[in-house]
């Protein structure tokens, strides 16, 4: 086994190694090469922009995989390492092993969009490189240590398992993440400035003379930074549940569809409670654009780009209803859980409702004689439901109701044992009802102000619900404290359907990353870099909406048959299960197994 | 009947019915009852709506592994039951039959011109030129509103409005002005929360000063008749119309924050 750990090192070094030389000196021989040559290269069959298109997205995924996973490697490793749970340790090597070959794929698919934009878009690429050397470096150092770190990180894992050992490995993951985080705040400002160079930056601005430390923190740079950091989370939650589903239904034991039930679980629950905070982060991000220019932010949420906002909106119906289902799902699995059961139906049709809501364009889709019909593309009684005030409510709303079906899943296999358990039980419907009248009022509200003030009201409607989801999550900590179990979580008890929703979440993710990355890059149209660097080749042209669709699809079809592939080599380098490695929660009947009854 | 009732797959069928009803004629006559414009939803939305209801369907019937037992138990004996041999044939045929026809019904070629996309609000360019003078739009403001009284800006924004734009708009900014229905898409209702309500002055301005010729081609397709004001209106006379139409219909404008200028996304 340790022979082939280090065969396996070994092979992992050459072929990083061999990256950054490519990487390294190839960027600097073919720029010399065509500086003073062609505007732009071509690819065959799909063209010049097509492929660059597909090597961006393809490496921004395994990205935000690998930047993702290592946040709750380490967060489950601390919580084993102090919490004394050992399936958490081994929880979060699992993790850390699909990293290994993810990692080689990024270095992969970033050495191919680096080679692509080099041929097809040198001039860009060499005004970029003017203004971002520095940084570049920086980048291929900080790539550097965060490959030896992981390395060392998974490697070191059975060796550094005790002691001041294990604080040093858990140390090692910490380094990882914060060598991983500042490789992927680098690269954000390159893209950044392309969509937001700094306002003193025009056509005619040599790159030399541009400031790298303005072009660097941008206008745009923070709002991503946030963004992604909080999506690679949810993503990486989501390809954990995924690759958890993919060996639950390989399972030959009850052990080990316990611990791929189980492991299925934290990571849906990892990417539903991050996706919970993303839609701020997306606000802050569209607010961001919108103020450094008008034209950019319409043409995002008004103009073209707009009926992307409303596949985003279906998307994310599907993901909240999924997310609710698995849960649901899950509930049959808990002794107790039937007493809840009723309430679902109720959950489901406020969900329901709110997908409608939320997914009712502003701009109806329409024929020349339904126009007619409506008196134009505004639908005269549903047009009210296209608009903002309408939208906010509906995600708050579903967003209180899948913290409904969370605490349900929370509290039910637990009786409460405090004396004041009634009264607490009491105090948090009262909350959820308090902030889901606020939301509706501010929602109604809204329509009978001006925008301005209607903006202000969307800070109050998320206010609630977080205010309503911490108090609710505090009084349950001590709510169930020395409760009484109902029984165990029979943890591997889950029917296959409920797998296929843990693909659905991860296939969804992906695809709306596409497309939503689509739309964040699409609305500089013409533009390679924002009214300074204008795109004069023949894929100038910001492409429809089915086009893009099409490709962005095809990255998720890529993406998803490497990762398979990833999956299956997970498996194939592990050994064969032990009995009792999985959740040792399905072997201790009466304990409080579910995770976030321990206190998570 | 009540046997049906109660079963998953029964009540699937019923909820799913009851659904397109309250879609497709609900939607349509019940807010006119109530004295609230409504129309037909055209066939996009529909859809849309019920692939979301069916789609809840499913979770609910299969959320349980009971229900979802009994739910496809049905099914299950229609495809295997040796009795029911007539009823599995007889969907063998209906089924490809009800495909065919939908997709016939979706490729048969219509005289109606094809649905499209269309943006109701496509972004501005970055400046205009009005008259000989470049505008730009992003710190374009209404100057009228820190001169003069707004009064009188009002009044001659009605009369601009009266002489200019009432035929087609709208004695009451409601796009049902007398040449209206001779325009598809008809003109736009300024009284609309989704018009107006949500656009800067700026905005605004270049919509009227460019009328339908200067929409740039990201905002295609787009059948606008309304003509560039700017060659029949001076820029005070316009910017007073635009105080006219939010004054008139109640709306504000959107506006810039007031620290630094900055703009607002909603």
């Amino acid at each position: 086994m340790k022979q082939r750990g280090a065969k396996g090192l070994r092979l992992f070094a050459v072929m990083s190694l061999s990256a950054l030389a490519f990487h390294l000196f190839a960027e600097v021989a073919w720029a010399q090469e065509i500086a003073g040559g062609r505007t732009y290269g071509d690819f065959p069959i799909v063209g010049g922009r097509v492929a660059v298109w597909v090597a961006a997205q393809v490496h921004l995924l395994f990205a935000a995989f690998v930047l993702g996973v290592p946040m709750f490697a380490v967060v489950a490793e601390g919580w084993g390492m102090f919490g004394g749970e050992a399936k958490y340790d081994r929880l979060a090597k699992e993790f850390t092993r699909l990293l290994l070959v993810a990692y080689s794929a990024t270095a992969i698919w970033g050495a191919i969009l680096s080679f692509l934009l080099i041929t097809i878009y040198p001039n860009l690429w060499i005004y970029l490189a003017e203004i971002f050397e520095v940084s570049m470096w920086i980048y291929v150092a900080l790539f550097f240590f965060e490959s030896f770190t992981l390395y060392l990180y998974y490697y070191g894992w059975d060796r550094w398992n005790r002691g001041r050992a294990k604080l040093g490995h858990l140390t090692l993951g910490i380094l990882l993440n914060v060598f991983g985080t500042a490789v992927m705040l680098i690269a954000n400002s390159w893209l950044t400035y392309m969509m937001s160079p700094p306002a003193d930056v025009g056509p005619d601005t040599a790159p030399g003379m541009v400031q790298a430390w303005s072009a660097f923190a941008n206008a745009t740079w923070m709002p991503i930074n946030i963004h992604r950091a909080i999506a690679n989370v949810v993503f990486g939650g989501a390809i954990v549940g995924a690759y958890a589903a993919y060996r639950f239904l390989l399972a030959k034991t009850d052990e080990e569809r316990a611990h791929y039930d189980w492991m299925g679980y934290v990571g849906n629950l990892i990417a539903i409670f991050a996706l919970l905070v993303l839609p701020f982060a997306g606000y802050y991000l569209g607010r961001e654009i919108y103020e450094y220019n008008q034209q950019m932010g319409i043409t995002m949420m008004g103009g073209f780009m707009s009926w992307l906002w409303i596949i985003q909106a279906f998307l994310i119906g599907v993901l909240f209803l999924t997310g609710n289902y698995y849960l649901w799902i899950g509930m049959g699995r808990i002794p107790g859980a039937e007493r809840f059961a009723p309430y679902t139906k109720y959950m489901l049709v406020v969900l329901i409702v709110g997908v409608i809501v939320w997914a009712t364009p502003h701009t109806m889709i329409a024929n020349r004689e339904e126009i007619a019909a409506m008196g134009g593309n505004l639908h005269p009684f549903l047009g009210v439901l296209g608009v903002m005030s309408a939208k906010n409510t509906a995600v708050n709303i579903m967003i209180l109701t899948t913290f409904l079906s969370f605490l349900l899943y929370w509290r039910a296999n637990n009786e409460p044992t405090v004396r004041w358990a009634r009264t607490g039980t009491i105090v948090q419907g009262a909350m959820f009802v308090i902030a889901a009248l606020i939301v509706v009022f501010y929602g109604v509200y809204g329509y009978f102000v001006s925008a301005i003030v209607r903006i202000g009201f969307s800070v109050y409607q998320v206010g609630a619900v977080i205010a309503t989801i911490v108090g609710v999550v505090v009084i349950n900590v001590f709510m169930m404290r020395g409760a009484k179990s109902r029984g165990a979580i029979r943890w591997g008890q889950m029917p296959p359907r409920s797998q296929y929703a843990l693909f659905i979440l991860a296939v969804t993710f992906t695809w709306l990353m596409g497309l939503m990355g689509f739309a964040r890059s699409g609305i500089r149209q013409h533009w390679h870099v924002w009214e300074v660097v204008r795109d004069t080749s023949e894929w100038a042209a910001t492409p429809a909406l089915g086009y893009a669709a099409v490709v962005i699809s095809a990255c998720v079809l890529i993406f998803f048959v490497l990762v398979a592939f990833i999956f299956w080599l997970g498996g194939l380098a592990e050994k064969p299960f032990e009995a009792g490695a999985g959740a040792d929660a399905s072997s201790s009947p009466g304990g409080p197994e579910l995770a976030p009854a321990a206190g998570d | 009947m009540g046997k049906y009732l109660k079963h998953p797959l029964g009540q699937a069928g019923v909820v799913l019915f009851l659904a397109y009803l309250l879609f497709d004629f609900g939607i349509a006559y019940i807010p006119p009852l109530f004295g609230i414009a409504s129309a037909p939803i055209p066939n996009s939305v529909l859809l849309q709506y019920l692939i979301t209801v069916s789609v809840g369907i499913l979770i609910w019937v299969s959320d349980n592994e009971a229900r979802w037992a009994e739910f496809k138990e049905p099914m299950h004996r229609v495809m295997v039951d040796p009795d029911l041999k007539t009823a599995r044939n007889s969907l063998m045929v209906l089924i490809p039959i009800l495909v065919a026809l939908m997709t016939f019904s979706q490729v048969r070629p219509t005289v109606a011109a094809p649905t499209t996309l269309r943006s109701i609000h496509p972004a501005p360019p970055g400046r205009i030129d009005f008259q000989g003078t470049t505008l730009e739009l992003g710190s374009l403001q209404n100057p009228l509103r820190s001169r003069g009284s707004m009064e009188e800006h009002y009044e001659e924004g009605k009369r601009v409005y009266y002489e200019n734009c009432i035929a087609c708009h709208g004695d009451g900014l409601d796009g049902q002005g007398h040449y209206a229905h001779a325009f598809s898409p008809v003109p736009v209702s300024f009284q609309d929360i989704g018009t107006i309500a949500q656009l800067t002055e700026s905005y605004v301005f270049w919509r009227v000063a460019k009328g339908g010729p200067g929409l740039p081609n990201e905002g295609a397709p787009w059948n606008s008749a309304m003509p560039a004001w700017e060659d029949f209106l001076t820029q005070d006379e316009i910017w007073s119309v635009i105080i006219f139409l939010y004054e008139q219909a109640g709306h504000e404008p959107r506006t810039f924050e007031e620290e630094g200028g900055e703009g607002e996304v909603e």
